[in-house]
């Protein structure tokens, strides 16, 4: 595709790399060539940690089906009470 | 016959004159020899560019494969194309000052013919094409599969804010393009397009379209390799450079 079309966004949580675990502070989205899989194409997502240098990255290379697949799963995890509990106090149930 | 090549990493003095890393592969030879630039795909300075950079040094050619994401290390070639990707790639300025540092080191050196190509594949196909309108020194240029060429302006970014296509009326080398008719960026009408415009303005160039093949079918390691036209596709790459770089 090579089109340089990324989806920014700021996230919270923890990644385990290749080390240990690490704070994250930012998801890099996009579907375009991956470095490992064996696809033309893929759904990448790179968690990364901006102020650890280049190597501070969890990185994942998804085919398309795959990605719409984990999309349903997070969805689903996300109805639990627990998740829309949590939601809520951030004001974006339904979202 | 003997035949040998040193392959290595260096670093040239780029855009800015910053230095950055460079693979550079050459024959060892007695001759005067021509150069090329390799322009590396998105998924960065990786092995496959590397081998491309060494395969013209086995056909007798000074290559050198600048890694146009160098100022976002040190790190890992992927991690470091990673940094590249979430900013939206590297400006076309910046390329233009490291190809053109790039064509600088490959004439400076000793056993010059004095001639310099470029090759580029994916992105770096239409950092190809760009080139052949911005450096006026350069002799050749091959655009593999070079995708947005033809940009709407929804494509349009700081990095990269101008179409190149917009460019062609600069184009200053004859161009070679390389094409699968299956590839989605270009696809089969964006390279039509293409084409009518570097012949209404009377450019020198040539297309070859390969039935069966995407987008990137040189890349042995990928699932898009096509053997019998990626053969054919680099028989053509060499008698042009051949034809422009050799005997010009």
């Amino acid at each position: 595709m090579c089109t340089w079309i990324t989806e920014r966004l700021t996230v919270s949580g923890h990644g385990k790399g290749v080390a240990d675990w690490m704070p994250l502070t930012r998801a890099n989205v996009y579907y375009d060539h991956p470095v490992s899989a064996p696809l033309d194409h893929a759904l990448i997502i790179d968690f990364v940690n901006e102020g650890a240098g280049t190597g501070a990255r969890v990185s994942v290379e998804l085919s398309a089906e795959s990605a719409r697949e984990l999309l349903r799963a997070i969805e689903s995890a996300l109805t639990t009470g627990e998740a829309q509990h949590d939601l809520a106090a951030t004001g974006r149930t339904g979202e | 016959m003997y035949e040998a090549m040193i392959a290595e990493t260096i670093g040239i003095n780029g855009n800015n004159r910053d230095v950055i890393q460079a693979y550079y592969a050459r024959p060892i030879t007695a001759s005067p020899v021509p150069g090329v630039i390799v322009l590396h795909h998105m998924p960065g300075w990786d092995e496959w560019s590397k081998e491309v950079t060494r395969k013209f040094a086995y056909h007798g050619y000074a290559a050198i494969c600048p890694h146009l994401y160098s100022r976002l290390g040190p790190g890992r070639w992927d991690d470091v194309a990673a940094a590249a990707r979430a900013q939206g790639g590297v400006s076309d300025a910046q390329v233009v000052g490291d190809a053109s540092g790039a064509a600088a080191f490959l004439r400076s050196q000793p056993d010059a013919n004095g001639r310099v190509g470029v090759i580029g594949f994916c992105s770096g196909g239409r950092q190809s094409y760009m080139l052949a309108c911005k450096i006026p020194s350069l002799n050749a240029a091959v655009d593999c599969w070079g995708g947005r060429v033809i940009a709407p302006p929804d494509q349009l970014t700081p990095q990269q804010p101008v179409p190149v296509i917009e460019m062609t009326k600069d184009m200053n080398c004859p161009l070679l393009g390389i094409f699968g008719n299956d590839d989605m960026n270009p696809d089969v009408a964006q390279v039509n397009r293409t084409e009518e415009i570097l012949k209404e303005l009377g450019k020198d160039y040539e297309f070859h379209r390969y039935d069966g093949a995407g987008h990137g079918f040189f890349a042995v390691d990928r699932p898009g390799y096509r053997p019998e036209q990626a053969v054919d596709g680099w028989k053509k790459v060499f008698a042009f450079y051949e034809k422009h770089l050799v005997r010009s």
